[in-house]
């Protein structure tokens, strides 16, 4: 019985890829490890191998096709003596098999806008491109390294594997060696050494595969990078950006999976910023290269495959500080940063269905926090709900809740909500994972409880 | 700093496997005597009440920092660890600027927010004074990373205790420095004990200089009590990094008279190794009497550089007193550079 070969996902967070090129044609013979394709997932190109013994009999999707689903036939594989024609079988569990997308997070689009250029006014003299958030951090680094000689990148894999992730693709091309530099796996040291290089004159973007290893160099990001100014009666500017992504992405786990932005929220020198969009990550990126202090980058990898337009100009800088309010509205404020923007923008959707009308804010910054934003919204829908990925206890939530009790206290009518990631590890089960994450269902019912209904 | 003039970027540099001249070696007298007279003065304030939190003497080890800051040129970078106030004074920083900030006043370095561990001189290339154990060597590292990316010929000597020098992080940056060639000079002075923990007690093998070669680094191991022996080894080694060959590993013995911090009465060591340390090996006596024999000072000689070193301690001490403490608006600045 013909058997199905299926797209095959080949990293946590891919949901479709591209069938690049096929490496056998129909009739081929083939056996267990034979390179049957090459597939460009999200992060990189690979090689797709055969797990079952036989002939390939039919291929169901042609070379360059792009936006395979995962679990999607892409070839039929016969058994000796079969003929072409024969129907394939269930693919037995042992084939490729792809990990369920998690429920509630946004499959990444790489077509469809989400939100519409007029909702951006930051560059409202440029033209607009469609951009991965991938290839905004890209074009931001690329661009501040043409404009200062001294900016460099540093980390693990950025250079000639072209990033873990893909985002420093194609720049040790055109900056070479000395400039897009590959470090041994050595985060504590490689972290001191940025600190090192802005105190004598350079501005380092430092890469972390992601903030969870950020964790081995925390005494030099706040002891050394934070404190120095001040210690040294305000001699000593560091300027530096840690960037690389922060939060759960799929299926990783607990160690893998933590959102940082309340860690480093807390500690006065530093500058802690959370991109949604492609927009914010160009604009807030080049912000953070720009800026004479230590900056940390937020990113988040479910969001890097998602498309978004982007002001088309070198000149698109966003200001570090400010909010941006991604869906007026009157009835009840959503506050939100990083992939929990479009969660929150769903649930203001599903609100409006309902009758109430959600604002929805885009923090972008976390400190400094935009409180003057907040309180504004607070003082308007006298009702707030944080959304955040990270766990409640000492919380961005927490903090806002106490800004508007100190500052709006008399203009609020509902206690404010807090949606939070649960108060445990992450949990590496399918099911499990969803219920520690915040789903959009849990924002819309902390809003309808905020609003009494 | 040996010449004014910029030796070429290759080859030996001016000065460099000559001997001191008379006046150089007369120089190394002053600094050191500086520091010991400065050390103890901060010492007595420190008993008065006057530097609070954590103070740690640099008295008995300045042969080390004179000696290598002899080798050193402008442009170059130094950074070390808590114990840093012969380092800043090696590095022309100004005692008075140095022991204002011991005292918490406006007129310090740090303008009173950093205190002892915390001092800098982006003017004299110091880069600290760092409270945490370790963290200098990579931040030593990075300065020199910088050096080799403008291209400025400079290098950096980052400075450690034999107790940080078992701190992951050192081993990290060796390994960074020698796979980029950074030129970087690590020292590690080792005075026997991390706080009260003897090198035997801490240090799976002793020779600490040998920590370098699984790195492809180059070490040496010197006496750090003898300001011309260190001298000689720091030429050599500023050599060797300047001509592009990449960091070395520098172990200076040495010794601390005083306890780790003030507050700490060195139980874990006998009197004996203290006397003798001070009777046989002091950098100070031992130049003395180097002078004396070449005939390079008489007595009157020796007694005017006592004079003049007391004037200026007790200049930066009055200095340190007298001096207003900060304006209570400098809480709130330096945090964050405006944008």
């Amino acid at each position: 019985m013909a058997l199905d070969i299926l797209m095959p996902a080949l990293s946590p967070t891919m949901t479709e890829g591209k069938l690049a090129k096929w490496l056998v044609k129909e009739g081929d013979v083939v056996t267990s490890g034979t390179i049957l394709a090459e597939i460009e997932t999200d992060k990189a190109t690979m090689e797709f191998e055969a797990v079952d013994e036989g002939r390939i009999g039919k291929i169901l999707v042609a070379e360059g096709t792009e936006n395979v689903a995962v679990n999607a036939p892409i070839a039929t594989l016969l058994a000796d003596g079969e003929a072409a024609s024969s129907a394939p079988r269930a693919a037995p569990a042992a084939a490729a098999k792809a990990e369920p997308a998690p429920m509630g997070v946004p499959a990444p689009v790489s077509t469809a806008p989400v939100l519409a250029p007029a909702a951006e006014t930051e560059a409202q003299n440029s033209t607009w491109k469609t951009q991965t958030v991938r290839e905004a951090l890209r074009d931001a680094m690329a661009e501040e390294m043409r404009r200062n000689p001294n900016v460099f990148l540093m980390g693990e894999e950025v250079g000639q594997y072209q990033g873990a992730y893909k985002i420093s693709q194609g720049l040790l091309d055109e900056f070479g060696e000395k400039r897009v530099v590959d470090t041994p796996i050595t985060e504590h040291g490689f972290t001191g050494l940025g600190v090192g290089a802005a105190f004598g004159g350079l501005v380092p973007i430092i890469e972390f595969m992601t903030f969870n290893f950020a964790m081995q160099a925390v005494d030099q990001i706040i002891n050394s990078a934070a404190k120095t100014l001040y210690m040294s009666g305000g001699q000593m500017g560091c300027p530096i950006v840690f960037r690389g992504p922060n939060g759960a992405a799929a299926r990783v786990a607990a160690q893998h999976s933590q959102c940082y932005a309340s860690w480093y929220a807390h500690i006065p020198g530093l500058k802690v910023v959370a991109p949604w969009s492609a927009a914010d990550a160009k604009g807030l990126l080049k912000a953070a290269i720009r800026d004479p202090n230590p900056v940390i980058f937020l990113e988040n990898e479910i969001l890097y495959g998602q498309s978004f337009p982007v002001p088309d100009t070198q000149d698109f800088v966003l200001p570090i500080g400010q909010a941006k309010i991604e869906r007026p509205g009157k009835d009840v404020t959503l506050v939100a940063f990083s992939i929990m923007v479009g969660k929150a923008l769903k649930a203001a959707e599903e609100l409006a269905a309902q009758g109430i009308d959600a604002e929805v804010i885009n923090l972008r910054s976390i400190r400094p926090l935009d409180t003057a934003t907040i309180l504004a919204s607070v003082k308007k829908t006298n009702r707030c709900v944080t959304c955040e990925e990270g766990w409640a206890f000492s919380g961005i939530g927490s903090e806002i809740a106490a800004t508007i009790m100190e500052e709006a206290f008399d203009y609020l009518d509902a206690p404010v909500g807090r949606v939070a990631g649960k108060d445990v590890p992450m949990p590496y089960a399918a099911n499990l994972e969803v219920l520690a994450l915040p789903q959009v269902q849990d924002i819309v019912d902390a809003a309808k409880a905020a609003c009494y209904r | 700093m040996t010449s004014k003039k910029a030796p070429a970027r290759k080859g030996p540099a001016a000065g460099s496997n000559t001997a001191p001249t008379t006046d150089e070696l007369i120089k190394y007298y002053k600094d050191m005597l500086l520091i010991r007279r400065f050390e103890e003065r901060a010492g007595q304030l420190y008993g008065m009440g006057l530097i609070g939190g954590f103070c740690h003497l640099y008295i008995g080890q300045e042969a080390v920092v004179v000696g290598l800051q002899a080798c050193a040129k402008p442009g170059d970078t130094v950074v070390t660890s808590y114990r840093d106030h012969g380092h800043m004074l090696a590095c022309a920083m100004d005692p008075k600027g140095v022991m204002a900030e011991l005292t918490g006043r406006a007129t310090g370095y740090s303008k009173g927010k950093g205190g002892s561990m915390h001092m800098f001189s982006r003017e004299k290339g110091f880069f600290g004074g760092h409270g945490i154990v370790g963290a200098q060597v990579p931040i030593g590292t990075g300065l020199a990373f910088a050096h080799k990316y403008k291209g400025d010929g400079g290098l950096c000597v980052a400075y450690m205790g034999d107790g940080a020098f078992n701190q992951g992080q050192v081993y990290e940056s060796l390994n960074m420095a020698s796979l980029w060639d950074l030129p970087v000079l690590y020292v590690v002075e080792n005075n026997k004990y991390g706080m009260g923990t003897s090198v035997e007690r801490a240090s799976a093998s002793t020779d600490l200089a040998s920590r370098g070669q699984p790195y492809n680094v180059k070490t040496m191991s010197i006496d750090g009590m003898d300001v011309v022996a260190v001298r000689e080894a720091g030429m050599e080694a500023v050599e060797y990094i300047r001509a592009g060959k990449g960091p070395v590993l520098m172990e200076a013995k040495t010794y601390r008279y005083r306890g780790h911090s003030m507050s700490d009465p060195a139980k874990y060591r006998t009197k004996e190794e203290l006397q003798k340390m001070r009777s046989e090996h002091d950098p100070i006596e031992q130049l003395r009497h180097t002078l004396i024999s070449m005939k390079a000072l008489d007595d009157d000689g020796f007694k005017a550089i006592d004079k003049d070193i007391k004037d200026v301690v007790m200049a930066a001490a009055d200095f340190a007193q007298t001096s207003p403490e900060p304006d209570v608006s400098e809480l709130w600045t330096d945090i964050i550079i405006a944008a």
